[in-house]
């Protein structure tokens, strides 16, 4: 899927920034989205949706936490309902921040940098998000620190054959592993707001987080060897988070959930809606802000065709699903499939055929990937897709199992779908926030990559601007 | 350009940074040591009782056997809170006119029974039975302390799941012969270590663990 | 307590109010007692009432020290201002200590009537607290066993809703104040020798209360006794007439007969002595061996029963085809039969030849039962048949009735209302029952009332008929009064109160005492006429036996032998016309009386799975036809009179036949039971109790949701019921067994196998002896502490009962083979339950139960979406009401009650087995093979349910699991499951077989 930007054959030879940018220019264009004292209106207009639908959110949860879990659809058969489905959807969508910033730094794909920052912030919210479910989907959230290894006086411990109890390790390291690697990586971009921010406030607020950045040749030494260490250490959990999150259901026995296959399948599936998650925002901003200089078309198209290859792994795996449930011989897994297409679900599994496969499948053309809009419509359909796909596996699996006389189905209440929507409401508050007082994009990096006038070293990213 | 910060924020940034680590190690401590403080567990803290029933007086001094007014000790899952009568039996001679007795008397009387405050309780979800306990040689004093030393009643042991499973999961250390049970003063013998095994054997003592031994 | 309230003791005197009251006249009348409600007294007594009293221990987290506390029992004195005992002497059962031992429970050896029969029962007493009924195994119809609607009439004593006080005119009385305003209705009777006098009683089996009525009759010549409950059996009594010229008891033989032909009986789960038949029939169904001879079962019906569903051969007939059926057999009997012109149709043809061998085969050792809803002519067929195959004496035993004062209840409710309506009734007591909500539509019950210048109604609740009466007087639930009763063979049981009524109500021997003017307890009531009933020896050993065995030595009726009389009259010509309606009383609420008692509402109907509601139960093709899917609202119009009632399809249902079930469609039966299902005693008319031909059907566009617990009848496929005909059995013993397996599963596992040193619990469920008849489920709730969710949530999935009975369908929709599974948690060795849990909520124990920690679960649902089973119920909501007071003294206390947010199970009765490990230990010694008994096991009326040590090879549960019919359900999934099951046998005829 590492499509190298200088040697790639045939490559049409956009570059990963339009030239004629200098280090300051840069620099101005993107500190100045953040330091400017006048915000685009059209930036409170997105807020204030985000905002309005975070309500929606704090009343589901105020109304759950007060009648309790009887106000969801969830039920007997059907004991996981919306919120294992958006706890996967979230997680999923938070993978594609490690993979660009851990996977893509290490395989040196420069092309990463002017998307690394976002797709990085895009995952820390991501992930808070998904860490709102599994609490609040317990029938007595306040006692979920039990989960937690301690000496408590019961003298008892977690129960550690529980997959759940690895989700709460494989996620908690995730989100501690990617916020510091996102922290890092803001460092100098603080310290440079900081010397560039006119208010006082602003200049102690940025340089505490700046952690007393000088930009010292010392500071970039020790810098760039955390950053690696880090991408180092992140790199195996993009694999071990969604493999992990597999296990919640693979460890089972209900048929559907019991596969070998969901730890690649999930991982896989988790970067595609990962990929399609960064292009539904970067489109629209790299619109709102002008930033097609930085955020060109071969971004856009490479992020396309990560889609297109995981994609492909996604359907091989919907595919292996089926080979199995027929040569497993096992009839409560051929019903199973069976169910799942033609059952009363039977929509929702075509559906996200339809999204997760068939449509995609036009970024085989140069054309289609050429066309911006068209761009964004794909990427907002796999990431319903990959919704979809969630609710296929967690209810058509628990609904009709083992024993006839204790099928049933299950019907989300406005409950389900106000904490679902305001999830989202959630995700983009903490968006927007983020866009207003950060730097989306890596401001020193994007030094990095500029033709520079003297010839240096094809060092890693950040080597260049030592001492500036 | 003129600094922001002064050189001394370093120091104050560094210490920050690693302190951050033994601040929370710390708290997670502090609470721990909370749980278990009296403060919480009620562990030396003497209950007022409508009646400021003294065990010192009636049992070092007076020398009443605990069945005497405990009399469901031995066959029910509850000890046992004596009836008015009980108390009458004597004090209908004794201190008959104390005026400190006034309740007992007029308890008896009315027929409206005495409110005792409860001093050893265990949550709902706990299912406990004294008798069994006294008959595989768990000494009252073993939990209730050395009551007979108690001018008014208090708790000795938090009553903790943890406190329960220390004696669960190795009851040769407590465990001491059938006939020593109601025994204030007995003190466990230097080899307790051997004399438990040996009464573990005897008396059958299993080490129950699972759950629904006490929850259900 | 039940003489310290009554007349004199409470301050109200009674001369002043006589005085009073006789000073005025006409319509001041009533206003003035008013007056003397206003007494002080009055004020007093009626704070001594129960709410009151309650509040100060709502608290329901305080439910166990409320009973460790040795001063609880006696706060429980102050709920009615009298002991939580009542003052009158009671004998505990043995089993338990003479005197009251804190933190241990009583039990008590009493009666529970429904339906003109008495069944002796066990009822678990803590402190002072009813809190769980068990069968008396010396009680010969029970056995030790219990039917449903027993188990769950304990709910009934704490119901909130019963009426509380007594009321006059719809404000609050005193007793004191009826039994005077009694006695000057009496005084001022225009007619002469209390001619204006009637009493309304249900089915009375009281001796007692028989011998008072007696006695008020012989006071007031004049006045008349009635007898009417909706459910009576009057066609069983014109049966019997018509074949020996008077009404004689019909016992059964079950166990003594090798073939046995149902003609619409459902003998054993309803009716006198269903419980004990249960027993009998199952006793001739357990394959000890491939060679054992089984009896054989045919079942001739409409509408599906249970007993249908126990059938080798199961035939469906129209209603009215049904006596011509009898008719048709009787004659191939060689029985002389009036006329008889029936075409039958070749598949009716050849059941009656196949009956007719097969009967004839086993002389003696057969047995025909008329159900207890079909026509006269219908019983005094089977009596022909039995006469003529010589079962008299042997299969078939008479004696006298068991009901004291046998009459035609239809006849007797319609003289009453012809004599109200002829205003020759001044005074009406109806001492239980409801008739004005169960009286026949075409009896103008209601309106003849209206006539009455004094009415009077003892009842538990305040009902439609006490709206329409002067005066409500709140009766005393079973376990609250003194009384007795005969079983189906007439053996007596005392009737003795566990607590002193809680809402302070009266039964009906203290009003008839009232009538009588001579106040007496109903202990003494009671106990005085078993007194004069004995001529020698030394009545009070007698008397303590009784109390403590709960029945009185050798009471049973004598076996008799009536003089046949019997003529069999020519076939009535009657061309059925239209569709066919069948009422039948509800599995659940019966015929109206347990509307409010939410455990019976909530409890899956055995056939439909239906909870809350009643429905008109219609054939799969007669919905096909008329383009009806269950739920859809038709119009039944019968007799003239037009009911809607949803629809529901039930397969086996006679195809143009419709079944309503009574009891629902209460107004005034309380929170849980008013206004839910629809009445259908509006159809019913006096000329057809049980529902006759004449029935129209239009659908109609509205709907209505049912909340059925099985959404699925049939199993897939999968062989989760297996089964097979006593002849594979002897070819293939092994049939049961999965291939390759030998002993339920054992594939390998990469967890080590647990050990168990000492007992390893289990349980084997005999397919062959459950009828599906419910005892289990309503046990397991009472025991365990079960809530009620309501129907909303039972049609989103979340009933909670531990114990379900699966029912599926095998064959076509007509008629198919119905079988029952009861699934409880089957303690997996390898639960897939215990490792998915985060917390160690659900673990496994040293002796191999599946623990559930209510206190240790947060309720991630995971453990019940990994059980196969489904057997794990969630706590959505607050399930548990810890609001109402009287709820909290129904709890068993050796059971948690759960909160919201945890999982909770089966836990095979955990406390249970507690106890006889601690009860073992104190002794020295090791639990005994049937010393726990889990509540499901104990109610069960057939012994389906076998529980125990598998570690003990010589346990009845370890030989069972040692029998080739023995299997485990979904053991492919190495769940090794602890509750095993034994595959069904069929014993059909092999004259029925082929076609």
């Amino acid at each position: 899927m590492a499509t190298h930007p200088e040697t790639g054959p045939g490559m049409p030879s956009t570059p990963i920034v339009t030239p004629g940018y200098t280090y300051a220019s840069v620099t101005d264009k993107i500190s100045v989205i953040v330091l400017s004292g006048t915000t685009p209106l059209s930036w409170f207009a997105g807020f204030l949706i985000a905002f309005g639908l975070l309500q929606a959110l704090l009343l589901g949860i105020g109304w759950t936490v007060v009648f309790g879990l009887g106000t969801w659809g969830i039920n007997i058969p059907v004991g996981w309902g919306f919120a294992i489905v958006n706890f996967v959807w979230w997680i999923g969508i938070g993978h594609a921040g490690t993979l660009i910033s851990a996977i893509l730094l290490l395989l040196r794909q420069q092309w990463r940098t002017s998307i690394n920052r976002f797709a990085e912030a895009m995952t820390l919210f991501a992930v808070s998000c998904a860490g709102l479910f599994p609490l609040l989907h317990m029938g007595r959230p306040w006692f979920g620190y039990w989960m937690f290894p301690y000496p408590s006086t019961m003298a008892i411990w977690p129960q550690t054959r529980s997959p759940l109890v690895w989700d709460v390790f494989a996620v908690s390291t995730y989100a501690t592993v990617s916020l510091l690697f996102w922290y890092v990586g803001l460092i100098p971009d603080l310290a440079t707001l900081r010397d560039r921010a006119k208010a006082r406030a602003l200049k102690i607020g940025y340089g505490m987080l700046a952690l007393g950045w000088r930009g010292s040749a010392q500071h970039w030494h020790r810098y760039e060897t955390a950053y690696l260490l880090l991408a180092g250490l992140a790199t195996p959990l993009v694999l071990s988070v969604h493999t992990v999150v597999s296990f919640d259901f693979a460890t089972s026995l209900v048929p559907g959930w019991h596969t070998t296959i969901f730890p690649p399948y999930f991982v896989a599936g988790a970067i595609y809606s990962g990929f399609a998650m960064v292009l539904t925002l970067t489109i629209p901003i790299r619109w709102l802000y002008r930033l097609d200089d930085f955020i060109t078309m071969r971004h856009l198209r490479n992020m396309a065709n990560v889609m297109l290859a995981t994609g492909l792994m996604v359907a091989y795996g919907y595919l292996m699903e089926i080979f199995f449930a027929w040569y497993s011989g096992n009839p409560f897994e051929m019903f199973m499939m069976l169910n799942r297409m033609t059952g009363p679900y039977g929509p929702f599994y075509w559906a996200l055929i339809c999204c997760n496969i068939l449509v995609p499948q036009l970024l085989w053309s140069e054309r289609v990937k050429a066309n911006v809009p068209l761009l964004f419509l794909i990427a907002l359909v796999v990431n319903v897709g990959m919704w979809l796909e969630r609710f296929v596996i967690v209810i058509t699996s628990l609904h009709r199992d083992f024993l006839p006389s204790a099928w049933g189905m299950y019907y989300p209440t406005w409950v389900d779908w106000a904490i679902f929507v305001g999830s989202i409401g959630l995700f983009l508050t903490m968006l927007f926030l983020f866009i207003r007082v950060l730097p989306m994009i890596s401001i020193f990096e994007m030094r990095t990559i500029l033709p520079s006038p003297k010839p240096r070293p094809a060092a890693a990213p950040g080597a260049g601007p030592a001492g500036d | 350009m003129a600094q922001i910060f002064h050189r001394s924020t370093n120091v104050l940034a560094k210490v920050s940074i690693f302190g951050a680590v033994f601040i929370l190690a710390g708290i997670g401590w502090a609470v721990g040591a909370f749980v278990r403080s009296p403060y919480v567990s009620g562990v030396g803290v003497a209950v007022q009782q409508p009646v400021p029933f003294s065990h010192k007086h009636h049992v070092a001094d007076a020398g009443i056997d605990c069945r005497y007014c405990h009399t469901s000790v031995e066959q029910s899952s509850f000890a046992g809170i004596p009836p008015t009568k009980t108390c009458m039996n004597c004090h209908a001679q004794l201190w008959a006119d104390a005026p400190m007795l006034e309740p007992v008397r007029e308890s008896y009387r009315t027929g409206k029974p005495i409110e005792w405050v409860r001093v050893h309780k265990v949550a709902d979800f706990v299912y406990f039975d004294h008798s069994i306990h006294v008959k595989k040689g768990m000494a009252c004093v073993t939990c209730h302390g050395r009551v007979d030393q108690m001018p008014l009643t208090w708790r000795v042991n938090t009553l903790y799941m943890e406190w329960c499973l220390e004696c669960h999961r190795n009851p040769e250390r407590f465990v001491r012969p059938r006939e020593q049970v109601f025994s204030m003063t007995w003190t466990p013998p230097a080899d307790q270590a051997a004399l438990g095994k040996k009464l573990v054997a005897e008396y059958k003592i299993q080490r129950l663990e699972s759950c629904s031994v006490c929850h259900r | 307590m039940s003489h310290d309230a009554m007349p004199g003791h409470d301050g109200i005197d009674w001369g002043e109010i006589r005085r009073r009251l006789a000073e005025r006249q006409g319509p001041e009348y009533w206003r003035s007692l008013d007056e003397v409600a206003d007494t002080p007294e009055f004020q007093e007594l009626l704070h001594r009432e129960f709410p009151e009293g309650a509040t100060e221990w709502t608290d329901p987290v305080g439910r166990r020290q409320f009973l460790q506390l040795m001063g609880a029992s006696l706060a429980l004195a102050g709920l009615t201002a009298c002991s939580s005992q009542p003052s009158d002497k009671i004998v505990p059962y043995v089993r338990a200590p003479e005197e009251v031992i804190p933190g241990k429970p009583l039990f008590f050896a009493t009666a529970v009537t429904l339906g003109g029969c008495s069944v002796g029962v066990l009822v678990e007493s803590h402190q002072g607290r009813p809190t769980k009924i068990e069968g008396n195994p010396l009680h010969p119809g029970s056995l030790g066993a219990t039917d449903a609607l027993t188990q769950a009439s304990i709910l009934g004593l704490y119901d909130p809703d019963r009426s509380q006080v007594v009321l006059r005119t719809g404000t609050p009385s005193t007793w004191n104040a009826f039994v005077s305003g009694l006695a000057t209705q009496l005084d001022s009777g225009t007619q002469p020798q209390g001619g204006g006098l009637r009493i309304l009683t249900e089915t009375v089996v009281s001796p007692t209360l028989a011998a008072q009525l007696q006695a008020v009759l012989a006071k007031f010549p004049a006045a008349r006794w009635h007898q009417f409950e909706p459910v009576s059996r009057d066609t069983v009594r014109a049966g019997a007439r018509l074949a020996f010229g008077e009404t004689v008891n019909t016992i059964h033989r079950v166990e003594a007969a090798d073939v046995i032909v149902s003609l619409g009986s459902d003998f054993l789960t309803t009716g006198p002595g269903a419980v004990r038949y249960a027993r009998e029939f199952a006793s001739r169904r357990r394959a000890e061996t491939p060679a054992t001879a089984l009896n054989r079962l045919y079942a001739i019906e409409a509408t599906p029963t249970l007993t249908g569903g126990m059938a080798d051969h199961r035939l469906v007939v129209r209603p009215d085809d049904l006596e011509s059926f009898a008719r048709g057999l009787a004659v191939r009997l060689g029985i002389e039969v009036g006329g008889h012109s029936w075409r039958p149709t070749p598949e009716q043809a050849k059941w009656v030849d196949a009956l007719a061998r097969d009967l004839a085969a086993h002389r003696g050792a057969s047995l025909v039962v008329a159900g207890d809803e079909q026509s006269p002519a219908v019983h005094l067929l089977a009596h022909a048949m039995n006469r003529a195959l010589e079962n008299h004496g042997r299969t078939v035993v008479f004696t006298d009735p068991i009901e004291a004062v046998p009459v035609d209840q239809g006849e007797s409710l319609g003289q009453l209302v012809a004599d109200m309506q002829a205003g020759k009734v001044e005074t009406l007591l109806i001492l239980g029952g409801n008739p004005v909500y169960t009286a026949p539509a075409d009896v103008p019950f209601a309106e003849a009332l209206n006539k009455v210048a004094f009415r009077a109604h003892l009842a538990l609740y305040e009902d439609e008929t006490s709206a329409l009466c002067h005066w409500h007087l709140p009766e005393a639930h079973t376990l609250e009064g003194w009384s007795d009763g005969r079983a189906y063979d007439g053996t007596v049981s005392i009737q003795q109160p566990l607590i002193a009524p809680l809402y302070g109500g009266r039964t009906a021997h203290e009003v008839a005492s009232a009538l009588l003017s001579d106040p007496r307890s109903g202990y003494d009531i009671v106990r005085d006429y078993w007194k004069s009933q004995r001529r020698s020896g030394d009545f009070e050993t007698v008397w303590r036996k009784a109390l403590h065995d709960g029945l009185i030595a050798d009471s049973a009726l004598p076996a008799k032998v009536p003089t046949w009389k019997g003529v069999i009259p020519a076939a009535p010509s009657v061309a059925p016309q239209g569709l066919d309606l069948v009422f039948r009383p509800d599995p659940a609420v019966w015929d109206g009386r347990f509307a409010n008692n939410g455990w019976l509402q909530e409890l899956p109907k055995p056939l439909t799975k239906l909870t809350w509601d009643n429905a008109a139960l219609m054939s799969p093709a007669a919905a096909e036809r008329l383009g009806v899917q269950s739920g859809d609202v038709v119009e039944l119009t019968f007799a003239g009179r037009r009911l809607n009632a949803p629809a529901w399809i039930l397969p086996g249902q006679a195809d143009g036949t419709v079944t309503l079930h009574l009891g629902y469609g209460r107004t005034q039966a309380g929170r849980a039971g008013s206004g839910i299902g629809v009445n259908a005693y509006l159809l019913r008319t006096a000329a057809a109790p049980w529902g006759g031909s004449g029935l129209t059907l239009k659908t109609t566009s509205a709907r209505s949701r049912l909340a059925s617990t099985q959404g699925h009848q049939t199993m897939q496929g999968r062989n989760l019921v297996r089964m097979a005909t006593a002849e594979e059995f002897r070819k293939h013993p092994d049939f049961a067994r999965d291939p390759g397996d030998h002993g339920a599963g054992h594939q390998p596992s990469f967890y080590p196998a647990h050990k168990y040193e000492g007992y390893a619990w289990g349980m084997a469920i005999d397919l062959n002896a459950c009828t599906g008849c419910n005892a289990c489920v309503m046990a397991c709730q009472s025991e365990n502490n079960s809530p009620v969710v309501g129907k909303a949530e039972v049609l989103v999935g979340r009933e909670m009962h531990w114990i379900r009975v699966d029912r599926y369908y095998k064959g076509g929709l007509e008629a198919p083979e119905t079988v029952h599974q009861p699934v409880l948690c089957m303690q997996c060795e390898n639960a897939p339950c215990e490792p998915v849990c985060p917390v160690g909520a659900t673990v496994h124990s040293s002796e191999g139960l599946n623990d559930m920690v209510y206190n240790r679960c947060v309720g991630t649902r995971y453990c019940s979406n990994n059980c196969p089973y489904k057997v794990r119920h969630f706590n959505f909501l607050q399930y548990a009401d810890d609001r109402t007071p009287s709820l909290a003294l129904l709890r068993n206390p050796n059971v948690t009650v759960r909160s919201r947010g945890v999982m909770e199970k089966c836990t095979y009765c955990v406390q249970r087995i507690n106890e006889a490990r601690i009860q073992a230990k104190t002794h020295d010694r090791d639990i005994q093979d049937g010393e726990v008994i889990t509540a499901c096991q104990a109610a069960c009326p057939s012994q389906a349910i076998v529980f125990g040590n598998i570690n003990d090879p010589k346990s009845r549960v370890s030989q069972l699991k040692a029998h080739p019919l023995n299997y485990g359900l979904l053991t492919e999934l190495n769940t090794r499951p602890r509750t095993t099951y034994l595959a069904r046998l069929r014993n059909p005829n092999p004259a029925l077989e082929q076609g």
